[in-house]
């Protein structure tokens, strides 16, 4: 019954399973990065805490509320930031973050794949 | 009733359902056809063109009026081609101040206006130092009218409001609210956008002064909308752009404007898309706007009555609607649901539909908006019922914890 091409896979089982059980959801009570990023558009909001020694992200999480996606893409990003160092989370592009989903995703929610990494941004300025 | 077969985008997409008219309807292939048949056998400019091509083009102009004036029940001369709705209201936010009387200084609309029936009259009131009012409305989706007879009184210039709601499809009390505005001597203006396609509009038993809708949302291109003024109105009101076609005489110095309605239609307008305009109410016509009321409505309350029944669905349904049929899924955004539904080939609008401080009214950041129109059929809303049961069984099956840690553990 599918025919969209772009869209298959964007609402895998997986992915539906992280987005009704995130991991990383929450907030760091030492934080020493906190940064919160909206999408007016949809309503998305994502705020994300570090925890950051020596230059390194010792941990990572995220809190606020969103879509699928924005959900999905900000458990995988508080993931791969765990034990990065700064200059590499700074160097963190759009296409790391579409790498991240290892689906294809609709040009239309390419922005809340991007949610997260915005918040991260945030943190950092 | 059977009239898929006339629309083309049927056939090239096999399988498509289509339930996003309410943002821009398809087109027939009499639409499509006449703008071919402009460009193959009419194509001039018209008002200037001596010769008889331009004179067949000119006509054919004209003839889409009548049809317009007659379709809205109007004279030909209060009928003004536009680009939009959008751009309409944005003409009147312009040109009526230089009627207003200056102790009425209040614009009267309502919460559910979509951002086009918002924005214009907010840098109005920020121009000319004038007051918005919203009439409010209630938990039933429906306007408030007590609300209404407090806000519309002798301080009020204009009110302006939707017939049907964007995102709920309410059909509000028009001619109710337009009696009031006039007791006090208001300008009234309608944005018919979501109720043309849908039910019959007389423009003197609803006692509008000013009527916009666009032409893209009732089977005609895009690029097309219609004005109508009252001519009286029109008659007094100076023109909104400035050029060629709309000036009696012109000299270095000064320049007198062309009567109504060519006053108001500066430069070389939208021809193709104005003569396709008549034709698709031609179109309409022929099946009869009532018929295909009823028809959508049918369908609306089938897949309400079906989708109801789905655990977790909430849905946003008026008592007297029409077109729309809103909701959401709980525990998803109206964006995942819009494009979950996007890989079983159908097609709805989901989040905020212009409609920002209504979701705010509500707390709520969208909709999932599945809107009809003549050519969907009982097969299209059973496909949506399918699909949103899907859904929700995809949303609530039981979860996995290890395959998460192990999805997760894959990101480093």
């Amino acid at each position: 019954m599918k025919h969209n091409d772009l869209n298959i896979g964007m609402y895998k089982e997986d992915i539906m399973e992280l987005y009704k059980n995130p991991e990383n959801f929450g907030e760091i009570e030492n934080a020493t990065h906190k940064h919160t990023e909206y999408n007016s558009f949809c309503g998305d909001e994502v705020t994300i805490t570090l925890l950051v020694e020596k230059d390194k992200v010792k941990d990572a999480k995220f809190s606020g509320s969103g879509c699928v996606i924005s959900t999905v893409s900000s458990t995988l990003l508080t993931s791969k930031l765990r034990g990065m160092k700064i200059s590499e989370v700074k160097r963190l592009t759009k296409n790391d973050m579409l790498k991240l989903f290892k689906v294809k995703i609709n040009p239309a929610r390419i922005k809340c794949v991007l949610l997260p990494l915005e918040a991260v941004r945030g943190t950092l300025k | 009733m059977k009239h898929k077969k006339d629309f083309p985008i049927f056939e090239s997409q096999k399988g498509l359902v289509y339930l996003d008219s309410a943002s821009t309807s398809q087109k027939p292939k009499q639409v499509i056809k006449s703008i071919v048949d402009s460009y193959e056998t009419t194509n001039a400019n018209i008002h200037r063109g001596i010769y008889d091509l331009s004179q067949k083009a000119t006509k054919k102009y004209e003839d889409s009026k009548k049809i317009i004036a007659k379709f809205i029940k109007a004279s030909e001369k209060e009928i003004i081609f536009t680009r939009s709705t959008t751009e309409s209201i944005n003409f009147l936010a312009y040109t009526l101040p230089s009627i207003l009387s200056k102790e009425k200084d209040e614009i009267v609309l309502t919460e559910m206006e979509h951002h086009s029936n918002i924005v214009p009259w907010q840098q109005l009131a920020k121009r000319n130092n004038m007051r918005l009012k919203f009439i409010r409305v209630k938990d039933d989706f429906t306007l408030d009218l007590e609300d209404a007879k407090r806000k519309i009184n002798e301080k009020t210039a204009i009110v302006s409001l939707m017939h049907v709601s964007n995102t709920f499809g309410t059909i509000n009390p028009v001619k109710w609210i337009f009696n009031l505005a006039k007791k006090h001597n208001s300008i009234t203006v309608l944005d018919a956008a979501q109720s043309v396609a849908h039910m019959k509009i007389d423009v003197r038993d609803l006692n509008c002064d000013f009527l916009t809708f666009s032409g893209h949302k009732i089977y005609a291109p895009m690029g097309i909308g219609v004005l109508y003024g009252r001519r009286d109105l029109l008659e007094r009101l100076s023109p909104f752009n400035f050029g060629g076609d709309m000036i009696k005489s012109v000299t270095l110095e000064k320049s007198e404007w062309n009567t109504i309605p060519e006053r108001f239609e500066a430069g070389t307008q939208n021809i193709e898309g104005a003569i396709a305009l008549g034709e698709a109410i031609r179109y309409l016509e022929k099946i009869g706007i009532t018929k295909i009321g009823k028809w959508e409505k049918d369908l609306i309350d089938y897949a309400a009555k079906e989708l109801i029944k789905v655990k977790g669905i909430k849905i946003y349904l008026p008592r007297n609607h029409t077109g729309i049929l809103s909701f959401n899924v709980e525990g998803l955004h109206s964006h995942d649901v819009a494009s979950m539904l996007d890989d079983y080939n159908i097609c709805i609008r989901a989040g905020h539909h212009c409609n920002m401080p209504l979701m705010k009214r509500f707390g709520i950041t969208g909709t999932a908006r599945a809107s009809f129109a003549l050519y969907n059929t009982k097969e299209d809303a059973d496909k949506l019922i399918l699909a949103i049961n899907e859904v929700t069984r995809k949303l609530n099956n039981s979860s996995k914890r290890d395959q998460i840690k192990e999805i997760v553990r894959k990101v480093k």
